[in-house]
């Protein structure tokens, strides 16, 4: 679903029934949301819950599985967590690693919808059908295919390149750099599509508007273009941020469940590291806790360019 | 009303859970004699003469029990903590006998994951022929849990050709190891001097073990690591000594598991392993299968043996199980005499018997180097649930890791590990 482009439209549309208090029309509204609000309930609001309330406990396998008894230990696992330097240097490193790819794939992706604005209409369907695929692969595969291409012995980069032996994966950087490079290669096409689908909106009428008053395409590009696809832009910087800050698989498959001594871990992955790997289940539960937060925020901040916007 | 739909959920949802779910464990099983049993065991690289086998106590054991059906399933290793855990947190969804390593057996136990087997052994006269330091990685606190099915002693693989080109010996010492390898990548620089990794514990322990150290110690209950001892540490420091570009280079060899070091090793990249007497099949169907031999990975002064870790694997009975005594009744057939024998036939898989071993021992020159290490004594690592967690957590891996690119020096990186080890005990 593509947001509204054109400012007003939502709120100026719902406004007369919120002010009718009609009581058949709150009566169907409610209807409406049941559905929702059910899935929500059921599928969101009770496994946070949960969450919430397993990172208050010393939860761990024995306790699960009823073989000890369960003990509250109220911040205790925040405690830990926030003294613990390797969670300070994780979330740096998931920060600093969600931020390179989001602005990698709004450039790739802003780029390419240009592009495709301006290409005929073969070489743009070839583009589409490219970034298509990139989208509709799987998280998993495109990590092991990418994970083939940079083998050390066998990829075909080193051997174009004449690396034999080179590992892609044994550097911090270089490991976050392929990682990155894979996120922004699957999550491109979402930024691609919704670029063009606002440039191809923006009515004729206004860029000839602009030609006549003899703007440069610099100038129709900065002056025209940008403040009307801004709105988008916005809307698309913070999918972006969402998602890449969540990143799991790639850095999960890529680097081998976060790398040499843990040097890439990114935060999704630690807290799966200690809820999972290391049984510690409460200790996870406020990894995640901490993340809905952070990540909450940023989604707050989404819903109030939205309604900025509208 | 939707927001009073709400409230009344959030209320419904505080009253009804304020606490995390635990599994109710307060049923006993019961002993039904019929019906379906469920078996997990172990995928192995390549299963089918392992299926084969457990296919025939299969039949045996249906045709010997009316209205009794065996459901075998097979694990990935690697999946198996979330299984294990899956069914000790939902009885429903358990198994009524498993295969498990016993390295997995303290945490389990703190589970009340498996049934306490030490009256079954009593009972069983042919327990008396186990041998005893096998059945001890069976025990926690003196219970008996499993039946050893078969162990894992690990020792030195060296390619032949190589050292009888290069002139070379298999190394008396552990430090001869070292410059044996590095001589070989000088002379070889297309082959690892040994292929061992970041990852491959169990080749890493015998070298802290060999040098006088251990990774912790026991104190009555309590537990203490000791892996930022001076001993411990200089045994550290000569594993990490391996992963250096002049013998298995960091890049390629940080990340190494055991069994992608002996990958390495049967593809012809390595001069030298360190590899359990359960790789045969691996090195045997290698590029270098004609040309490799084992010797017992040697101590720190000629003549020594290096302790290898005990490893092996156990049959176990759930502790939920509906079927109690047939499940028990299947754990004596299988991990019996007879079919370990069948066991060793199809997999080359130690046995646990002492007198099954001297069978198979005078008529396999393979297995004598193995043997060997084992007669020299092995060692175990921390039987405790908190091994589990600092097993799962790689925090010995990471130190060794952290050592050998240089990231950390031996002393930083073993303090950091012991207390990581600590913080594990402590919690436990």
């Amino acid at each position: 679903m593509l947001p509204q482009i054109t400012p007003a439209a939502p709120g100026d549309r719902t406004r007369p029934a919120r002010q009718g208090p009609q009581r058949g029309q709150a009566r169907a509204a409610v209807l409406y949301l049941l559905p929702t609000a059910v899935i929500l309930l059921a599928l969101l609001a009770y496994p946070i819950y949960q969450l919430v309330v397993i990172s208050f406990y010393d939860y761990g396998q024995p306790q699960a599985a009823g073989a000890a008894p369960l003990v509250f230990l109220g911040f205790d696992n925040y405690v830990t967590l926030l003294g613990d330097p390797q969670f300070w240097d994780v979330l740096g490193a998931t920060v600093v690693f969600a931020a390179v790819c989001v602005v990698g794939s709004l450039l790739v992706g802003t780029a390419l919808a240009v592009l495709a604005t301006r290409a005929s209409p073969l070489p743009r369907m070839l583009l589409f059908l490219a970034a298509l695929g990139a989208w509709a692969t799987p998280a998993m595969a495109g990590s092991y295919v990418w994970l083939f291409l940079f083998d050390q012995d066998f990829g075909i980069v080193n051997e174009v390149l004449g690396l034999e032996g080179h590992s892609w994966t044994f550097e911090r950087f270089s490991a976050f750099g392929l990682v990155a490079a894979e996120v922004v290669w699957c999550s491109f096409p979402f930024v691609m599509v919704t670029m063009y689908a606002g440039i191809k909106a923006i009515a004729p009428e206004v860029l000839e508007a602009a030609a006549l008053d003899g703007a440069t395409a610099t100038r129709t590009a900065t002056a025209v273009i940008l403040p009307i696809l801004r709105p988008l832009l916005m809307i698309a910087t913070i999918q972006s941020i969402i998602w890449d800050f969540k990143v799991f698989t790639q850095i999960y498959v890529m680097t081998n469940g976060g790398g040499v001594a843990g040097q890439n871990l990114v935060l999704n992955v630690f807290a799966y590291q200690k809820a999972f790997a290391g049984e510690q289940y409460g200790l996870g539960a406020a990894i995640g806790v901490v993340m809905t937060v952070l990540l909450l925020s940023i989604t707050g901040l989404y819903v109030r360019t939205q309604r900025r916007a509208g | 009303m939707l927001r009073r739909a709400i409230a009344a959920a959030a209320i419904i949802a505080t009253a009804t859970a304020c606490a995390p779910p635990q599994a109710d464990t307060s049923g006993d099983g019961g002993d039904r004699t019929t019906g379906q049993l469920k078996v997990w065991l172990f995928q192995e690289t390549s299963n089918g003469p392992k299926e084969g086998v457990v296919d025939q106590a299969v039949a045996e054991f249906e045709a010997a029990h009316d209205d009794v059906t065996v459901d075998v399933e097979y694990l990935p290793v690697d999946g198996r903590a979330s299984r294990f855990n899956g069914a000790f947190n939902d009885p429903d969804s358990a198994p009524d006998v498993a295969e498990f390593g016993n390295t997995d057996l303290a945490g389990y136990v703190a589970s009340n994951g498996f049934a306490d087997l030490t009256g079954d052994l009593e009972q069983w006269a042919d327990a008396g022929d186990l041998v005893p330091e096998v059945l001890d990685t069976a025990k926690i606190d003196g219970r008996t849990y499993g039946v050893p099915w078969f162990t894992g002693t690990r020792a030195l693989y060296y390619r032949t050709d190589v050292f009888t080109e290069l002139g070379l010996e298999p190394p008396a010492t552990l430090a001869e190891l070292t410059t044996t390898a590095r001589a070989i990548r000088a002379a070889k620089p297309d082959l690892y001097g040994i292929a061992v990794g970041g990852k491959y514990l169990f080749a890493l322990l015998p070298y802290i073990w060999a040098n006088g150290g251990d990774i912790a110690r026991r104190d009555g209950d309590a537990w203490s690591a000791t892996i930022d001892s001076a001993e411990a540490r200089a045994g550290l420091a000569q594993y990490a000594e391996l992963l250096r570009p002049d013998i298995c280079p960091p890049a390629q060899c940080a990340q190494l598991t055991g069994s992608q070091s002996v990958a390495a090793f049967a593809g012809g990249k390595a001069a030298m392993t360190i590899g359990g007497d359960f790789n045969r099949a691996a090195v045997d169907a290698g590029a270098v299968k004609d040309d490799y031999a084992v010797v017992p990975l040697p101590g720190t002064a000629p003549g020594e043996i290096a302790p290898a870790f005990a490893g092996g694997n156990l049959l176990g009975v759930f502790g939920s199980s509906e079927r109690r005594t047939l499940a028990w009744e299947f754990v004596q057939l299988l991990g019996g005499k007879e079919y370990q024998r069948k066991m060793y036939a199809a997999m080359g898989t130690m046995p646990t018997f002492a007198d099954v071993q001297d069978e198979i021992a005078t008529d396999d020159p393979f297995l004598a180097p193995f043997i060997e290490t084992v007669q020299a004594g092995t060692r175990f690592v921390p039987a405790t649930p908190a091994w589990t967690q600092i097993d799962a957590q790689s925090v010995l891996p990471t130190a060794v890791q952290q050592v050998a690119t240089g990231q950390q020096d031996v002393d930083t990186a073993t303090s950091a590990a012991a207390a990581e080890m600590d913080a594990a005990f402590a919690g436990s």
